[in-house]
């Protein structure tokens, strides 16, 4: 049998470079998840207050940031502004602000969902005791709305995880791009490197992303009554 | 902005398009009925058929699409399988989209109390009439904001097209970038496109949640 190409894997550092690369895609993602939670709670309780405008003003970016690809935000904030505005942004910050963009209505949306779904005799009980607006919302509201919400923040993640996969073309070194090189490397020495490197890619997003979402599941059933 | 540039380029646009939609659609499609038989083998909890549909469903769920075509596209050709570019898209779209459909499909199929069934076996119906009669119309009014979502996300994945050498609405947008520098006007013509091809696809699912909301029976 011929030699395989899966040793290509194990030459020289090929391994952890190839870790090091998903980590960049992790890191990107879970400081996006950071800012979108705080930011998509702040948006969540915004949209149900009752301003009109500042109602409106936020569905017109939900609806605008959920209906375009990730793929042309990022396009617009990292050749956009360059082009545009003179603003030259790297590779990986155009990519958080996109993403923070994107997971802050996604949360938000969620917050909102979650919020609403307080029967409305929780907010007039806690008015009733003589708590302030703010007391209600810190006390009674939030504790039971997070309840719900954790789960879908968990799912949320993993989401952000597999879409940062998009990063790698904006020119972002990453786990692919690594990919890339390596196969380009050993071009003549092992051609039949590319199905083993892509392939061990494949699962290595699976053995990150499946225990976060089997988490989220578990959380939702445990959380359910 | 450059309006005659914009004029000019406007089939471009138009013809990537084309090819989104129906690669989409395609993708859908396919996607549609691998959900439905991935739901029903576990409703029913099929023997072999079930635990294959569990694993498929966690490999699909949690791993990107670019990933997926990568391997089909890049990978595939060295051990000989070789594959279209646009065959490689439809693939890559319904081994995602499958499990996301199947997902719609099982919180329908297990909304529906049991009783239903029992009532329904009780009338004298026979499996097959229980499932086609009582069982999915209701499980597919629940699902169906599911279903909505998952098209939409479909049809937003089918930006990653271009890696596979597709000339998708993406790739226009690139290549008019590179070649004239009008990064403003191409931009521009790529949100206004992706707008025209999900404002309404949106706009109906909205409307189609509305009109739905009263096919539930007995609440």
């Amino acid at each position: 049998m011929q030699d395989l190409g899966i040793r290509v894997l194990f030459m020289g550092d090929n391994f952890w470079r190839l870790l090091g690369g998903l980590w960049v895609t992790v890191k990107i993602s879970l400081t996006a998840v950071l800012l979108s939670v705080a930011l998509g709670i702040l948006l969540g309780i915004v949209m149900t207050l009752k301003y009109k405008i500042v109602r409106y003003t936020a569905k017109v970016y939900l609806e605008f940031i959920r209906i375009m690809p990730q793929l042309v935000l990022l396009f617009i904030v990292y050749f956009g502004l360059a082009k545009s505005l003179g603003i030259n942004l790297s590779g990986q910050t155009a990519a958080v602000i996109v993403f923070t963009l994107w997971g802050t209505a996604e949360m938000g949306d969620l917050v909102r969902g979650a919020l609403i779904s307080i029967p409305r005799h929780q907010y007039e009980s806690g008015d009733a005791l003589g708590l302030s607006r703010m007391q209600v919302y810190r006390y009674i509201i939030l504790p039971q709305a997070l309840r719900r919400l954790i789960p879908l923040a968990i799912n949320l993640t993993t989401r952000m995880i597999k879409t940062t996969t998009l990063i790698v073309l904006i020119g972002v070194v990453e786990v692919l791009k690594v990919a890339q090189q390596i196969i380009e490397a050993n071009r003549y020495t092992v051609p039949d490197s590319a199905i083993w490197l892509y392939g061990t890619i494949f699962f290595l997003y699976f053995i990150v992303c499946w225990p976060v979402s089997r988490l989220a599941v578990r959380l939702e059933k445990r959380w359910k009554n | 902005m450059d309006t005659q540039f914009i004029t000019e380029y406007i089939p471009h646009y138009a013809e990537a398009a084309k090819l989104t939609f129906r690669l989409g659609v395609t993708g859908i499609v396919i996607s549609l009925l691998i959900g439905l038989w991935a739901a029903l083998v576990q409703y029913y909890k099929v023997p072999v058929l079930r635990r294959i549909a569990a694993v498929y469903i966690e490999l699909s769920r949690n791993t990107p699409l670019l990933v997926q075509l990568f391997f089909l596209y890049f990978g595939l050709p060295k051990i000989g399988v070789i594959i279209s570019s646009q065959s490689c898209a439809i693939i890559g779209l319904s081994f995602l989209g499958g499990s996301y459909m199947a997902e719609a499909f099982r919180s329908g199929l297990e909304a529906i109390e049991t009783n239903q069934t029992e009532a329904a076996l009780a009338i004298g119906l026979e499996h097959k009439q229980v499932m086609r009669y009582v069982i999915f119309p209701q499980a597919l009014s629940i699902s169906v904001p599911a279903l909505c979502a998952n098209v939409i996300f479909l049809i937003k994945e089918t930006s990653v097209f271009s890696v596979v050498a597709l000339a998708d609405l993406m790739y226009v947008a690139k290549d008019l970038i590179g070649l004239y520098y009008k990064t403003d006007e191409a931009l521009f013509m790529l949100v206004i496109s992706y707008l025209i091809l999900l404002l309404p696809i949106s706009l109906a699912a909205a409307w189609l949640e509305r009109r739905l909301r009263y096919a539930g029976f007995g609440n």
